[in-house]
C-alpha cells in the first residue's frame, strides 16, 4: 500500500500530467484558454481573481522553496531552522490566506452569478473540488501543524521534501511519506490528483503565462505562407512544395 | 524604405441610407454562433449617437489606442507591458456585457403551443447569456435614427466642446450613418496589447487577424482597441474580430459587407505604404497633423522609384498594377476626399471615410435657398460650424480645415454636375475653386456617383499557384476531415474545443441540415443558417430565399 500510494500513484499522475499536456496541446490548441468569464461579471472578479492568482503565485513559490531546496543549503547561507520557520509560516499564511479568500469569492461568484454558473463545465467543478481541498489541507497543515503543533512536531523538510526530491530523482523513498502526518499525506494525494486532472482543465492556461510579451516587439507581422491557406489544414505527407 | 501592401477600404457616407444590410450579412457570415450573439464585426451607428459599445470613443474611460509620451515615443494608453502583465488577472478596462447589450431571443414556443385564450399569448424575451427571462433595455442600435436622442445622442463623446451649440439648435438637428468595421490599422494597438502575440498583421495584405490557436483569452486586445472592434467570444474564451473576409479577398472578391451594400458606398483597393515610416508618423506631436502624417506614409505606386522598391520587397507585379488602379488610392491621395476615423488614436486606421455633405445640404435646404448652388453651399460650409466641427471631431481630431476642404469638393461636384445634367455649359471655375481640373472632377463624379462594380473593387487575388488551397475545393478526400469537436470534447473542455470546422464542410453540413430538418430553423441548431461567406452574389444558394409556393425555382 505504501508503495502504491507514494510511488506508483504519484508517478502515474505525473505521467498523465506530462502526456496529457502534450496531447492537449497537439489536439486542442483552440480549447487552450483561460475561459475568462469577466464579460459576464466584473465586480466580484476584480476583487477575487487577483487575490487568488497572486496568492497562488506566492503559494507555488513557497512550495518550490520548501520542497526543492534542501535544508542543508539554507543552513549553509546562515538561515537557521527558527528563522526559516518564521519566514515560511509567515509567507505561507499570507499567500495561502489570499488564495483561500480569493477562491471563496470566486466560487461564490461562480455559484451565484447565473451566466458564470451556466458556463461552468463538469471538469471545472471537479477541478475546483480538488483545488479547494488542496488549499484547505495546505492551510490546515500550516496552521495546525506548524503553529499549534497538533499531533506532535513534524519538520516536513526532513520528511516530505526529501521524499519529493527522491521522487523527482526517480529513486522514491516511500517510507518517508508513510511516516508523515495524515494532513501532509492527504495534501500530497489531493495535489497529485490535481496534477492528473490538470491537462484536461482550464488550468492549462498556467503554461501560457505570457512572459514573452515583455521582450517581443509590439506589432507582430506574419506571412500568410506559414500556415495552410484557406482554412483547410494541410494533411500529413502533403506538405507544400517550396 | 520598406514597401508593404495594405488592403484598405473607403466608405462614402453621403450614400449610406442606414439600412444595416452590411451588418446583417456580416453577422450571417461570421458571427451567427453561440458566444458571438452580441458581436457585430460590422455595425452601423447613427451619429450623433453613442455608438457600439456605448461611448466607446471616450478614451479617458476606456483607455484604448496609443498615447504620445513626453519623450516623443508611443505607448499604449492603458499602460505598457509590465502593467498589462500585472493586471492580467482582472482586466480593469474591459467593457462588460452591459456596455454592449445582453443578447436575447424570444420564447416562440409559447405562441405555437398556446391553447385558445381570450388574450394574446406573449413570446417573452429570454436572455441568450443566462437563459432567463429578461427585460430588453438596450441593443446594438437602440439609438438608431436619433431615437431617444435627447437622452442618448446628447451623451455622444464627440459632442464634447460643442454641446452648447448643438443643444441650442437641436431643432435643426442633423444626423448621418457611420458604418464601422475593424480598421486594420497600420499600427494596431490590439496586436500590441496581446500578451500572447496571437494578433498579427499579415505581411501580404495587412489584414489584422487573431490566431485562434494562439489566443489564450487574456482579453487585453478588447481594451487595447480604441474602436472596440475586437470582441471576446464568451463561449470559446477567445478573441475574435473582423477578418476583412480574407477568404473572399484572397480569391479576389470583395468583403460580404461591401458586396451586399445597397448604397454601393464601399470601395476596396490596395494602398502601398512605407512600413518604416509608420511609427514616426503615428508619434507626431500635433494631433491635427496626424491626418497629413498618415497620408505621407502612403507611397504612390505610379512612381517608378516606388514600383522598383515594391518589386524588390517581394510584392508581385499584378499587385502593383492593382495598387495603381486602386479606388482607395484615388480617393485618399488624388482627390483627397477620404479621411481616417479618429486619427488621434494614433493607430493609423485603414478604413477611411468620405464625410457626408448631406447634413449641410439639409440645413441649407431648410432655409429655403437653393441647396445645390455652389456659393450657397460654400457659405454654409464656412458658417455652419456644428456639423463641420462634429465631423472634424470624428475624422481629423477636431481640425476643421481638411473637413471643410472635402465638403467644398463634394459641394463643387454637385453644382458642376448639375450644369452638365441640365444641359448647360459646364462651369470650369467650379472645379478650379477647389483646386481640381474639370477632367478630375468628372472622374471623381464617376467614381463616387456612378460607382461601377469594377471601379469600386480592385482586389488582386492571391496567387494562382495557391488557388487550390484557397478555394478549399472539395477535391480533397472528404474522409480526411473527421468530425472533430464532438460532443465529448465540448462537455469536457468547453464549447469550441477541437479543430475549427473548415468553411466548406460547415456549409455542406448546414445545407444538409436545412434539407432534412422539419422546422424552418431550429434555434438549438446553430449550423442550420445560410452562410453568406461563400456567396459571391451570383445565383441563389439553397435556403437563402424561401422556395416558391409551386415549388419552382427562382
Amino acid at each position: 500500500m505504501t508503495v502504491f500510494l507514494w510511488v506508483i500513484l504519484p508517478y502515474l499522475c505525473l505521467a498523465v500530467f506530462a502526456v496529457g499536456h502534450v496531447w492537449r496541446y497537439r489536439y486542442d490548441k483552440f480549447g487552450w484558454t483561460t475561459r475568462s468569464s469577466q464579460l459576464y461579471e466584473d465586480r466580484l472578479l476584480r476583487l477575487g481573481s487577483p487575490l487568488f492568482h497572486f496568492g497562488m503565485l506566492g503559494v507555488v513559490g513557497g512550495h518550490v522553496i520548501g520542497l526543492l531546496i534542501p535544508r542543508s543549503w539554507t543552513e549553509a547561507v546562515g538561515i537557521d531552522d527558527h528563522l526559516y520557520h518564521y519566514a515560511a509560516v509567515g509567507g505561507g499564511l499570507v499567500a495561502g490566506f489570499m488564495a483561500l479568500v480569493g477562491m471563496v469569492i470566486l466560487i461564490y461568484r461562480r455559484r451565484t452569478v447565473g451566466p458564470v454558473f451556466s458556463a461552468t463545465t463538469v471538469m471545472d467543478k471537479v477541478m475546483y473540488a480538488f483545488l479547494a481541498a488542496a488549499i484547505v489541507l495546505g492551510m490546515w497543515n500550516t496552521i495546525a501543524g506548524s503553529i499549534f503543533s497538533l499531533g506532535g512536531e513534524y519538520n516536513y523538510r526532513e520528511g516530505v521534501s526529501v521524499w519529493y526530491r527522491s521522487f523527482l530523482a526517480f529513486q522514491p523513498d516511500a517510507e518517508l511519506m508513510a511516516a508523515a502526518p495524515i494532513g501532509f499525506q492527504l495534501h500530497a494525494l489531493v495535489a497529485f490528483g490535481l496534477f492528473a486532472l490538470w491537462p484536461f482543465t482550464r488550468l492549462v492556461h498556467v503554461f501560457s503565462a505570457p512572459l514573452g510579451y515583455v521582450t517581443r516587439p509590439y506589432i507582430v507581422y506574419r506571412s500568410r505562407d506559414d500556415r495552410p491557406l484557406g482554412n483547410a489544414a494541410t494533411r500529413r505527407g502533403w506538405d507544400r512544395v517550396g | 524604405m520598406r514597401v508593404m501592401a495594405q488592403m484598405a477600404m473607403v466608405m462614402n457616407l453621403d450614400k449610406c441610407i442606414g439600412c444595416h444590410t452590411c451588418s446583417v450579412t456580416c453577422k450571417q457570415a461570421w458571427t451567427n454562433r453561440t458566444g458571438m450573439e452580441y458581436v457585430w464585426f460590422n455595425n452601423v451607428e447613427t451619429r450623433p449617437g453613442l455608438g457600439y459599445p456605448r461611448t466607446y470613443e471616450d478614451q479617458d474611460e476606456w483607455q484604448g489606442g496609443w498615447v504620445r509620451k513626453l519623450n516623443g515615443r508611443l505607448d499604449l494608453r492603458a499602460g505598457g507591458r509590465w502593467k498589462k502583465l500585472f493586471t492580467i488577472f482582472s482586466n480593469p478596462k474591459l467593457p462588460s456585457i452591459e456596455d454592449y447589450y445582453e443578447p436575447w431571443t424570444y420564447d416562440y414556443e409559447t405562441l405555437l403551443s398556446s391553447p385558445q385564450t381570450d388574450t394574446f399569448p406573449v413570446a417573452r424575451p429570454k436572455s441568450l447569456i443566462s437563459g432567463k427571462n429578461m427585460s430588453v433595455e438596450w441593443s446594438a442600435n437602440w439609438d438608431d435614427d436619433l431615437g431617444g436622442s435627447q437622452e442618448h445622442a446628447a451623451r455622444d463623446v464627440m459632442l464634447k466642446g460643442i454641446e452648447d451649440k448643438v443643444k441650442l439648435e437641436f431643432e435643426e438637428t442633423f444626423m448621418f450613418y457611420l458604418p464601422r468595421i475593424c480598421e486594420h490599422c497600420l499600427n494596431p494597438s490590439c496586436a500590441a496589447s496581446c500578451p500572447s502575440g496571437a494578433i498579427y498583421k499579415r505581411e501580404e495584405d495587412g489584414i489584422v487577424l487573431v490566431d485562434q490557436d494562439r489566443c489564450r483569452g487574456w482579453r487585453m486586445c478588447v481594451s487595447g482597441c480604441p474602436y472596440k472592434k475586437v470582441y471576446f467570444n464568451h463561449k470559446t474564451g477567445k478573441a475574435e474580430k473582423c477578418t476583412f473576409c480574407y477568404p473572399r479577398i484572397e480569391v479576389g472578391i470583395p468583403t460580404v459587407c461591401s458586396e451586399t451594400c445597397v448604397g454601393r458606398l464601399r470601395y476596396i483597393g490596395l494602398m502601398l505604404y512605407d512600413a518604416d515610416a509608420v511609427l514616426e508618423a503615428a508619434a507626431v506631436e500635433d494631433e491635427h497633423a496626424l491626418y497629413e502624417a498618415q497620408r505621407a506614409v502612403f507611397l504612390d505606386p505610379r512612381d517608378p522609384e516606388v514600383e522598383r522598391s515594391a518589386l524588390a520587397a517581394g510584392i508581385e507585379a499584378d499587385w502593383i498594377e492593382a495598387a495603381k488602379k486602386s479606388p482607395v488610392l484615388r480617393l485618399i491621395t488624388d482627390y483627397k476626399v477620404a479621411l481616417p476615423l479618429h486619427p488621434e488614436y494614433r493607430t493609423m486606421p485603414m478604413v477611411w471615410y468620405i464625410p457626408p455633405l448631406s447634413p449641410v445640404v439639409d440645413v441649407v435646404r431648410e432655409t429655403g435657398v437653393d441647396a445645390e448652388d455652389r456659393s450657397n453651399l460654400f457659405a454654409a460650409i464656412d458658417t455652419l460650424r456644428i456639423p463641420v466641427e462634429y465631423l472634424a471631431n470624428l475624422f481629423t481630431a477636431g481640425d476643421v480645415e481638411p473637413v471643410t476642404g472635402v465638403l467644398k469638393k463634394l459641394a463643387a461636384m454637385r453644382s458642376y454636375m448639375r450644369d452638365i445634367n441640365l444641359g448647360r455649359e459646364p462651369d470650369a471655375s467650379i472645379p478650379a475653386a477647389v483646386g481640381m481640373t474639370e477632367e478630375e472632377m468628372y472622374e471623381m463624379f464617376r467614381l463616387l456617383a456612378i460607382a461601377k462594380y469594377a471601379d469600386r473593387y480592385v482586389i488582386p487575388p492571391a496567387h494562382a499557384e495557391q488557388a487550390h488551397a484557397l478555394e478549399e475545393l472539395a477535391t480533397d478526400c472528404s474522409v480526411d476531415f473527421d468530425a472533430a469537436g464532438s460532443y465529448y470534447d465540448q462537455a469536457l473542455l468547453g464549447e469550441g474545443a477541437g479543430y475549427p470546422t473548415p468553411v466548406a464542410v460547415e456549409n455542406f453540413r448546414m445545407l444538409q441540415d436545412r434539407q432534412t430538418a422539419d422546422t424552418v430553423a431550429s434555434p438549438g441548431d446553430k449550423s442550420s443558417r445560410v452562410n453568406l461567406l461563400n456567396w459571391d452574389g451570383k445565383g441563389t444558394p439553397e435556403g437563402l430565399f424561401p422556395s416558391r409556393e409551386d415549388g419552382g425555382d427562382r
